[in-house]
């Protein structure tokens, strides 16, 4: 099956790339230490479109190399981070994103926590509820208990406890 | 002649395991005690033929018998011992004999140690238990079976991937699996509950110390693989928010959410329903990092299997497991009693926040780690979800719950007063605040965040240390009586604390390292050198060396600091003869403040070497804080109270005569 055989190839390439993984090389950085460090977070937000799960700053594939690259010349030609992201989003599609853009196909991954902490609390709060409508609830106590109670609390403490 | 032996042994322990499955089950319903009894000795009797069947293929891995098709794709003759039998779970088949072994042995120590159990109870957990095994038994034999014979028998292995040959790895595995497994024994004891109906504090008791046992273990199985990351990957990164390594994340999530919230069943009865959902959801999250891991649906690092029969079998098993349990969960569930109020400012309350967090941050995971495909599977779009999702999600999370421990840790069971507690955390919030001011004054770079998440691990870490005095009464007795106040404290006090310290040490390296890390990536030839973090390193050139089953160049740095040399270092590239796959191994010199990391690199026209250099500092935090919290769980587990097998109150009870 072609896909197998694409899946065994990926694995393998991603085996190769992790155990040598060497990343930026001295003669892609920029001079300018301020515009090699915004290139360096962009390059943390970039895919490896041809390995697994390692972004283009991590990796030592040659296409992560060219993005590497065409990253720095965005920035050095002076786009900002966004408009970077947008020149490699319009080449590369979505998936060279590894933070998904928020929108109609995301609305789950991005909401999905926000509901899940919200539910847990509701539900909680909701169980807390009933426990307290199904218990008998808070007696005042009579005149002997508070008396009782007083005697208690002027003994002195018990120092064995 | 050996391998057939394992081979039959296999099919032996799966026919039992189907004993052990139908036989107690009927028992228990039939209330047949005879029945029911045949449990115990099938437990033990497949764990021995399990354990045989192990044997036999660790044989064949020893003796290098390249006979055994299993052996010659995983294997080579040249390879180092410890190698050659890691190599027995360091391929799929292997891996999942590993996995049914540990599932046996914790079947059997029900059969052990049980014996305080209701029988009707004990012969409900066994039935599971084996249904579990029965499953993957089968699954071995029919898509997985490590003993087929290779005809002929190959004079050479193919030898064993590289990356695998590590003592860190090597031990990554059966540490996770211990953990994976473990949690077996919480859903075995989930489902005979929702079967039997019944459940009680005995429940907790029983359940507790095997889900601290397995949590500990993967909390270290975690952690290995991290530190593994660190030095082998070549550039220091310990967590990517890989798949795989969610896979082991969500099942540990979920079951610290578990041993928490069990403290709670096990003390004050409360949140029963609630825990048995967390033991079903604990060990469906361990199936679904098989599945994830085994089917080559995530194709990374570590799928070794990339046949999707596999994976078909694997995702059946777990729907009919997670299925079925949720299924009985939901018809069942309402008739297990509540009991234990609380308001929700008291310890409880405080468990409950930790539940509801960790248990949010469980379903991000899932959400971040299954979406891609999800959404690629629904209507063909690819996206990605990569470190930058999760730290976004994740990490606002973990805040309130780090904030939350010295607070919920100083609250009284079922009524407290919140303003109080924090008033008696008055001192250790000034100690983080100084912690604060005083990492601002030190670093004055990198994030802001930083040294806020710096402060809160100093919260985490003094309010344990608070919380112990507090309790021995440091400030009001004399020393003697301290001293016997803290003889006294029981050791699962002191599991606690000292689990809760590991995490704010943890909290501290993590910061550190992910916000003042320093890296110069620079060409150099002989005799040039480059300077990082006040360490001046000089490159003198590069050397081969020969290793037991590798060739290496090895890259000579002396450093120096202030102008004093004080140390050589050796970073290396390996190329491995069988199979011939390179490797980087860095040059890591660990110092109080952080690590010096030197990787060499490739080597350039004009003779020079791409070298990189970093420093990490305090990344160390990270596993002794790991390490620190696993001893706070055997702590736990050494208390009197929590003793396997020895849970004092739990009271056999006899089974009805049939009517």
């Amino acid at each position: 099956m072609p896909k197998t055989a694409a899946l065994l190839r990926a694995s393998a390439l991603s085996i190769l790339l992790a155990s040598g993984a060497q990343a930026i090389e001295p003669g892609e950085r920029l001079s300018d230490p301020a515009l090699e460090s915004r290139a360096r977070a962009l390059s943390a937000e970039l895919r490896c479109l041809v390995c697994q799960n390692q972004s283009i700053d991590d990796s030592n594939a040659p296409l992560a190399k060219d993005l590497r690259l065409l990253v720095r010349e965005r920035i050095t030609a002076g786009d900002t981070d966004k408009d970077v992201l947008k020149f490699v989003v319009a080449r590369y599609g979505d998936f060279v994103l590894l933070r998904p853009p928020f929108n109609l196909m995301t609305l789950a991954l991005w909401l999905t926590p926000l509901l899940a902490l919200i539910g847990g609390v509701i539900a909680f709060r909701r169980s807390f509820a009933a426990l307290a409508r199904s218990s008998p609830g808070e007696q005042p106590l009579s005149d002997a208990e508070r008396r009782r109670l007083d005697e208690i609390l002027r003994q002195p403490p018990d120092k064995s406890v | 002649m050996i391998v057939e032996i394992g081979h039959f042994a296999l099919v032996l322990a799966t026919v039992i395991a189907v004993v052990q499955l139908v036989v107690p089950a009927i028992g228990a319903t039939t209330r047949n005690p005879a029945m029911m009894a045949i449990g115990g000795p099938a437990a033990l009797t497949q764990a021995l033929l399990v354990a045989i069947s192990f044997a036999a293929l660790t044989h064949a891995y020893v003796t290098s018998d390249f006979s055994v098709e299993n052996v010659y794709i995983n294997s080579h003759s040249a390879k180092p011992m410890l190698y050659k039998v890691s190599g027995v779970w360091g391929n799929h088949e292997g891996s999942m004999l590993l996995w049914v072994l540990i599932l046996a042995i914790f079947g059997a120590a029900v059969a052990i140690y049980g014996d305080n159990l209701p029988d009707t109870f004990r012969a409900r957990v066994l039935a599971v238990q084996a249904s579990i095994g029965v499953a993957f038994l089968l699954f071995i034999l029919l898509t997985s079976n490590p003993f087929n014979r290779l005809v002929p028998a190959a004079i050479e292995g193919r030898g064993l991937n590289p990356i695998l040959q590590d003592p860190a790895l090597a031990f990554h595995p059966p540490f996770l699996y211990v953990g994976y497994v473990g949690f077996s024994m919480a859903f075995s004891f989930a489902v005979a509950a929702l079967w039997e109906g019944r459940i009680d504090a005995a429940w907790a008791r029983w359940v507790r110390p095997w889900t601290l046992a397995a949590w500990m273990s993967l909390t270290l199985g975690i952690a290995m693989g991290s530190w593994w990351a660190y030095y082998e990957l070549g550039w220091g990164g310990w967590w990517f928010w890989d798949p795989v390594e969610n896979a082991s994340f969500m099942p540990w999530l979920a079951g610290t959410a578990l041993i928490h919230s069990a403290v709670v069943m096990e003390k004050r009865e409360a949140l029963k329903v609630w825990t048995i959902l967390l033991a079903i959801l604990a060990f469906s999250l361990s199936l679904l990092g098989a599945f994830l891991v085994r089917s080559g649906v995530l194709t990374s690092v570590h799928s070794f299997a990339v046949d999707p029969k596999r994976g078909v079998v694997i995702l059946v098993i777990m729907s009919i497991f997670v299925g079925g349990a949720l299924l009985l969960y939901a018809f069942r569930a309402s008739e297990l009693r509540t009991g234990g109020l609380f308001q929700p400012i008291s310890r409880e309350g405080a468990l409950v926040l930790n539940n509801v967090l960790l248990t949010t941050a469980t379903i991000t995971v899932f959400v971040g780690t299954l979406y891609p495909l999800a959404l690629e599977a629904f209507n063909g779009a690819k996206i990605s979800v990569g470190p930058p999702y999760f730290n976004m999600t994740f990490v606002p999370l973990m805040i309130p719950l780090l904030l939350a421990i010295p607070v919920g840790t100083m609250l009284p069971w079922k009524r407290g007063d919140l303003f109080a507690a924090l008033q008696r955390l008055t001192f250790v919030a000034v100690l983080s605040i100084a912690a604060l001011l005083a990492t601002f004054a030190i670093v004055r770079r990198g994030p802001w965040l930083a040294p806020v998440t710096i402060a809160i691990g100093a919260w985490v870490m003094i309010g344990s240390v608070y919380d112990w005095l507090s309790r021995i009464r440091a400030f009001e007795v004399g020393r003697d009586e301290m001293f016997r106040r803290a003889r006294n404290l029981p050791r699962s006090a002191y599991g606690t604390l000292l689990a809760h310290f590991g995490v704010g040490i943890m909290v501290i390296g993590i910061t550190a390292t992910s916000a003042w890390q320093t890296e110069v990536i620079k060409a150099v030839k002989p005799g040039e050198s480059l300077a990082i973090a006040g360490y001046e390193v000089t490159f003198r050139g590069t050397a081969p060396r020969r290793g037991p089953n590798y060739q290496e160049t090895v890259g000579l740095f002396a450093v120096s600091k202030g102008g004093t040399p004080f140390l050589e270092l050796e970073g290396t590239k390996r190329l491995y003869d069988a199979p011939r796959q390179a490797t980087t191994e860095a040059a890591i010199h660990a110092s109080m403040f952080g690590d010096l990391y030197v990787v060499l690199g490739d080597e350039l026209s004009d003779g020079g070497y791409a070298v990189r250099a970093y420093f990490h500092p305090m990344v160390r935090l990270i596993w002794i804080g790991s390490i620190v919290m696993s001893l706070g769980g055997i702590l736990s587990l050494l208390d009197r109270r929590l003793r396997v097998g020895a849970p004092t109150r739990a009271r056999r009870r006899e089974p009805q005569p049939a009517e």
